[in-house]
């Protein structure tokens, strides 16, 4: 390991890395602006400036960036000789030339790296005495805000746009010191990651709009570390609250999953906890259908009384929801009146990837996904359906430029000279699916086949790789000779599929296809991407029956968990539903489940409940709440769990505070009885305990803190209440308080629920708590991923699908969109105005048959609602697919034959379906 | 065999055309060397020829081309490999690339001819700024009538080494002939320079091995080629070999540009080439190589126009084209222009030279207008500290830049104290 000599002291260094990092990575203070962890360095800001000598004789030393300086073994630096600090406050003292002094009304302050930089070298006099530029700022849509007077031109925000993230709608125009980052015109940012900006500049020119709406400092933040609702990627989040309200979600790094970045679906999604279709309290529905409120004894003695007489009571759980959640469920009907909530065709899907996870099959990590060398994606659309995976793929797809700059000797952090030096060459990356794919621009060949068709390919694909005999060679289509060949010879190939087009054999296929692939290729990789946050871990759970199999059997009684069946089944299930005697339901957010139940119980959302989550990969981790949830919102394992143990009395809140002197002695939180039963019942789930310690945990005496220890005005929050501070609500479910008093610095990643360091009060804090910088937390990275074996799966034994077999008459296909086919962050506020119009695309051809052309709308009349869709022409979609957005508008659809379709006479649809109208109210620019 | 090879075809009337250029010599070296030369044969006749980049830095052009990976090295990948020719000629007070492309086009053609030969590179770009439209246009009839006798295109001269050349009009920013940023602004992007390494000659358009040099640089190929690295070198009259083109602008009797021996003195240019300071004018000091280079003052004056000497006096030769100073034009005045120039032509890339030149610009407009402060002074030397030295930069404009800054304060600081304490440009107010 090389050493480098620093001031004096020998400090360790890694080769293929550069000096700033590995400064950081020794915990040294260094600023700078331009570098970051996850996209290297290009030398912009010149603000990591060290001086560096030639040899033991020089003691004069030369300016260097550290970013830019390569480790090597016994190199000489100095950090705080006079020059190189001296360097270092000018360089502060001139990007703050122009710089506005708005600090008290940025949103930014408090933990703005630009000012913590500033403190860091010591700037202090101004000595400028000229006018400051000011530019025009832009509309950027309902997520982002832009200020561009306080850009210190560093450059990350297009670099992360648009070499990392591969959107191409920010850019920076101008020159000298009028360069301006933002559109060129007015309008929504299109890129699904573009609320990174947020986090990326290290400045306040690219703001959090949601953040804004309930604007809060970050000292005075009460946060949690969560786990993201959004798909089955999992990503680790920190969600904040003040007042009762959700400010804002930010990334909360993981080394194997999100790493530094989230999707906005993620980020901005999680506003739903803050809509108005939020239940506020349980209800009765009367006679008219209306709801009637009620308490939550009450509603709760009604359900008892549900149970009791009734013959048969069922219980719906859901993927949605946490395991204790479906666990108390389970409890509560019994384990052969449990469903997991997911349809057959979810469960069969979801078991497929169980058993891959469970199994000798290579199955990678999200950031393992950047290693792989050629990848093949077969019917899953990543970018709508789990958008970190795309990110991943984006990356993945740069290797070949990794393995052409070490044939010259460039290093992989210097980006601009890597990309420079790969141009446009690529890592092979094939995707096949029925429509356009949003990684289409990086991929090296775009494969526009129908699900079956897909499946049959794969077929192929496979045959060739294990027959390796000509008779079969011969057989095979040039494409999936050529498919085949890609991946055998490939240093690591990846298969990936999914859920999102809901199609078994494509999972089956792609089994198939990796099996016969790690046969002759050991280091072959298979990634399934799972539907919901929760599906993997139904799988585990309690797979056995299907919602539609439990249904059948007469329930009297039919208790749903968080979960919207009409969604879900469509509306012919949904009739079925209605026939039971006692709906019960508890859910947050108002569905169509929901306005059918006879009771109604008002769930905590994601920010104000416990749970465990089981991501794609198979990690257990725990979510933790942010704050109490208001009123008689309780938890769902909590209200589950109460109407199990005849529990009466109390809200979630006094059960919390009442409990509080036993905490030493009998008390046990709740949720840690119903974590114990899963742990002892179920022995793939025996390790779920391990992915956070419970509440009995302490730092030197204390719980771990929710807020930081610079929160002000805790006091004043209820003045108009009373002047005297009123007691914290006790937390007696889980490791964390609500407090500012405690220990947050020594707290596991599981429980730390901010990113803070002395002097580092921005998220770029966050290399404090890495072993090295981009490396393992600390405290041991949080999660535990459960499923392992060395077994490998028999194939599947997949009806071969000639050409004849293939339908060739139109068919629907559901395609998800990041905003709008998730039914839960649809119902954010800003999200919700990102959300497409109905819309059916197809080729030109099979338009034709259909007698319909582009700009034409199509109607179908369905039980109890009308679907309008308006048709797009796009030749770049498969033959005989109609492909239309899986929107809450679209249910139901699937169950309509193509040929129902009827043209609307004298149609004016949107302009552009895909793509908006947004009211732009709050034009700036 | 001329001691002025460079301008021989020159009479500052009409441009050679191929037939007159041939008839002087032109293409005998294309027509011997190529194809029958080993390329490694080529670069040492340069190497031993020691000539140096004409464009400002004068990096031995020898050495910058054997830094080109060899074809089918591990380095060399596969693709094209490229020859540039960097006409962006925009350094104020430098005009010398325009006189040699208006009126002698072949001579350029035959120089990336076997310059492209050298170092196998298949395809060439002439990067010219559009304000040279007259040398636009008698460069594409030049290419036209080259590749029309085979001199370009496939199988040059019967050979197997094909060359196509290109003229690009660049859209013009002083940044562009910063090689770097060239070959960014060529490939279509912002022209903002990259970091080095990797230089042009591993990564450079496109990714691929690159080369690029001065247009002067190149006008000297053909003519060592034809007659050896010997006699080149013999026609320095120091140390540095060749001949340069050499000019003198501002107040002389005859502003213009002389093609003269390596190590001509500095005095002979000005007093016999430029027939000395016009009338009523005295000599105060001069930007011996173009206006990013530190001023000399009238004792400078004897030393030879060399790359070292003129580096030891505390300036660079750079183009070797002067921007003289009399002593009825006031010397802040000069530098705020000139830093007006270079902050408007930073790319915006880097702090130093973003921020810090625009503040340079700031404090001297305003000691012009009569509010500069005795605290100026010091922000001045500091800023030309800090953006000074290569290497606090992300490239070399900024210290380019700040070169007749940080010299004017040392050599004119009493014009500076004048301008703070009679609150004004003495000059203007004509109390000098």
């Amino acid at each position: 390991m090389p050493v480098l000599i620093v001031d004096g002291k020998e400090l360790p260094g890694k080769a293929g890395t550069n000096v700033l990092e590995a400064l950081l990575s020794a915990g040294v203070d260094m600023p700078y602006f331009c570098w970051h962890p996850a996209m290297g360095s290009v030398g912009a800001c010149r603000q990591c400036a060290l001086l560096q000598y030639a040899n033991d004789e020089d003691s004069h030393g030369k300016i260097v960036m550290s970013c830019m300086t390569p480790v090597t073994d016994g190199a000489r630096f100095s950090v705080s000789a006079d020059r190189a600090s001296g360097f270092r406050r000018a360089v502060i003292e001139n990007l703050m030339l122009n710089h506005p002094h708005d600090c008290p009304v940025c949103e930014e302050g408090g933990e703005c790296h630009l000012q913590d930089m500033t403190v860091m070298v010591g700037h202090r006099d101004r000595r400028y005495q000229g006018r400051k530029t000011t530019f025009k700022n832009q509309y950027l849509g309902p997520f982002i805000g832009h200020e561009m007077n306080r850009c210190i031109t560093c450059y990350r925000c297009v670099r992360f746009y648009q070499d990392y993230a591969g959107g191409n709608d920010l850019n920076a125009f101008g020159s000298r010191d009028r360069i301006f980052f933002g559109r060129a015109e007015s309008g929504v940012l299109e890129n699904e990651f573009a609320g990174n900006l947020v986090e990326v500049c290290p400045t306040g020119v690219f703001t959090d709009k949601t953040l804004a709406k309930n604007y809060t400092r970050k000292w005075d933040l009460q946060s949690s570390p969560t786990i993201c609702q959004g798909c089955s990627i999992g990503c680790n989040t920190y969600t904040s609250e003040r007042y009762g309200q959700l400010c804002r979600v930010h990334n909360r790094y993981h080394q194997d999953i999100n790493g530094y970045f989230l999707c906005d679906r993620g980020r901005f999604g999680a506003q739903h906890v803050n809509s108005p279709a939020r239940i506020p309290q349980p209800g009765i529905r009367n006679e008219e259908g209306k709801y009637d409120p009620l308490s939550l004894d009450d509603a709760k003695a009604k359900v008892r009384d549900f149970i009791q007489h009734s013959s048969r009571t069922i219980g719906i759980g859901s993927p949605r929801a946490s395991l204790e959640a479906n666990q108390a469920l389970r409890q509560l009907v019994g384990a052969g009146n449990y469903s997991n909530g997911m349809s057959r065709n979810e469960q069969v899907m979801h078991q497929i990837i169980l058993d891959v996870l469970a199994s000798g099959m290579k199955t990678p990590t999200l950031a393992e996904v950047a290693e792989f060398d050629a990848i093949l994606v077969l019917g899953e659309d990543a970018t709508n359906h789990a958008p970190l995976l795309a990110l991943s793929i984006r990356q993945a797809v740069r290797n070949r430029s990794k393995e052409m700059a070490g044939d010259t000797d460039i290093a992989e952090w210097h980006d601009a000279a890597v990309r420079e030096l790969a141009q446009d060459a690529l890592s092979p990356l094939v995707i096949a699916t029925p429509m356009p794919d949003r990684l289409d621009d990086v991929a090296s060949q775009s494969l526009r086949l129908a699900p079956e068709e897909i499946v049959a390919l794969s077929t192929e694909v496979s045959m060739y790789l294990s027959a390796g005999s000509e008779s079969t060679a011969s057989q095979a289509s040039s494409v999936a000779q050529g498919l085949a060949e890609l991946l055998r010879d490939a240093r690591r190939p990846l298969i990936v599929s999914g859920t999102s087009l809901g199609d078994i054999n494509i999972m089956r296929a792609t089994v198939n296809l990796s099996l016969a692939l790690q046969a002759v290729n050991p280091e072959a990789g298979i990634l399934l991407a799972a539907d919901e946050c929760n599906s993997v871990g139904m799988a585990m759970l309690d797979n056995r029956l299907s919602v539609e199999e439990l249904v059948d059997r007469t329930p009297e009684t039919m208790i749903v968990l968080e979960n919207d069946l009409e969604s879900r089944l469509g509306a012919e299930f949904a009739k079925k539903m209605s026939a039971v005697r006692h709906l019960v339901v508890l859910d947050y957010l108002d569905n169509a489940t929901v306005s059918v139940a006879n009771i109604l119980l008002p769930a905590a959302s994601f920010a104000e409940a416990e749970g465990t989550f089981i991501n794609f990969e198979g990690r257990a981790q725990r979510n933790l709440a942010v704050f109490l949830p208001q009123g008689s919102i309780a938890p769902s394992y909590y209200l589950l769990s109460t109407l199990n143990d005849d529990c009466l009395n109390d809200s979630f809140n006094d059960s919390l505070n009442n409990s509080t002197e036993s905490v030493s002695s009998s008390h046990q939180a709740r949720v840690q009885t119903i974590i114990e039963s899963i742990r002892d019942e179920f022995s793939p789930l025996k390790r779920i305990d391990e992915c956070a310690p419970d509440a009995d945990f302490l730092v030197l005496g204390s719980k771990i803190p929710r807020m930081t220890h610079r929160a002000s005005g805790r006091t004043a929050m209820q003045a108009e209440v009373s002047v005297h501070e009123p007691k914290q609500p006790v937390d007696t479910e889980s490791a964390l308080a609500f407090t500012m008093e405690g220990n947050q610095q020594q707290a596991p990643a599981s429980l730390r629920s901010y990113v803070w360091s002395p002097g580092w009060n921005s998220n770029q804090s966050i290399y404090k708590f890495q072993t090295e910088v981009g490396g393992a937390d600390t405290m041991g990275n949080p999660g535990v991923r459960l499923l392992q074996g060395d077994a490998m799966p028999a194939p599947f034994t997949i009806a071969p699908t000639t050409a004849a077999q293939i339908s060739t008459g139109p068919r629907f296909v559901a395609q998800h969109h990041i905003f709008g086919s998730d039914p839960v962050s649809s119902q954010a506020q800003e999200l919700s105005t990102r959300i497409p119009t109905p819309y059916v695309r197809m080729n030109t051809e099979t338009a034709t048959t259909l007698g319909v052309s582009g700009g034409d709308g199509l109607a179908c009349q369905l039980p109890h609602k009308r679907i309008e869709l308006s048709v797009i022409l796009d030749d770049d979609v498969a033959a005989h697919c109609l492909v239309y957005p899986k929107l809450v508008q679209t249910i139901g659809l699937a169950d309509v034959a193509p040929g129902d379709l009827q043209r609307i006479a004298g149609w004016q649809g949107p302009k552009d379906p895909l793509k908006p109208n947004l009211i732009l109210t709050d034009r700036t620019g | 065999m001329s001691d002025l090879p460079l301008t021989k075809n020159i009479n500052g009337k009409t441009p050679t055309d191929l037939t007159q250029y041939e008839a002087t010599g032109g293409y005998v070296a294309t027509r011997q060397a190529v194809g029958a030369m080993d390329p490694d044969a080529l670069l040492e006749i340069i190497k031993d020829s020691n000539l140096r980049g004409r464009g400002g830095a004068g990096f031995p052009t020898g050495m910058k081309w054997s830094f080109v990976p060899k074809p089918g090295s591990r380095a060399a990948g596969e693709g094209h490999r490229y020859l540039v020719a960097n006409a962006d000629e925009m350094e104020p007070g430098t005009f010398k690339d325009r006189l040699l492309m208006e009126q002698d086009p072949h001579q350029l053609i035959e120089g990336m001819i076997l310059a492209a030969y050298t170092i196998s590179a298949d395809i060439g770009y002439i990067f010219i700024r559009h304000e040279y439209h007259v040398a636009i246009a008698r460069l594409r009839e030049a290419l036209a009538a080259a590749e029309a006798s085979n001199y370009l295109g496939a199988h040059i001269c019967g050979s197997d080494f094909s060359f196509r050349l290109h003229v690009h009009v660049s859209a013009g920013r002083y940044i562009c002939g910063e090689e770097t940023a060239l070959l960014n602004a060529l490939e279509g992007k912002r022209a903002i320079p990259r970091a080095k390494p990797p230089f042009p000659q591993v990564s450079g358009l496109w990714g691929r091995p690159t080369i690029v040099n001065n247009v002067e640089t190149l006008c000297n190929i053909p003519h060592i080629v034809a007659h050896g690295a010997d006699w080149f070198r013999s026609l320095g009259r120091g140390k540095d070999s060749g001949t340069k083109l050499f000019g003198a602008s501002g107040r002389v009797a005859r502003p213009g540009c002389w093609e003269l021996p390596m190590g001509t003195p500095i005095r002979e240019i000005l007093e016999e080439q430029a027939g000395g300071m016009a009338a009523g004018y005295q000599l105060k000091g001069f930007l011996p190589g173009g206006a990013s280079t530190d001023f000399l003052l009238p004792e400078h004056l004897d030393l030879p126009m060399d790359y070292e000497p003129v580096m030891q006096a505390g300036s660079r030769m750079g183009t070797g084209t002067m921007i003289i100073l009399d002593d009825r034009s006031c010397p802040l005045g000069m530098i705020a222009n000139l830093e007006k120039f270079f902050a408007r032509e930073s790319c915006g890339f880097c702090t130093p030279c973003r921020e810090g030149l625009a503040w340079v610009q700031q404090i001297l407009d305003s000691m012009e207008a009569g509010a500069g402060r005795p605290e100026d002074l010091r922000l001045l030397e500091d800023q030309a500290e800090f953006i000074g030295a290569i290497g606090n930069t992300h490239c070399a404009h900024a210290p380019g830049a700040i070169e007749p800054l940080a010299s004017g304060l040392k050599y004119f600081a009493d014009d500076f104290k004048a301008h703070i304490d009679g609150k004004g440009c003495p000059y203007k107010q004509g109390a000098n």
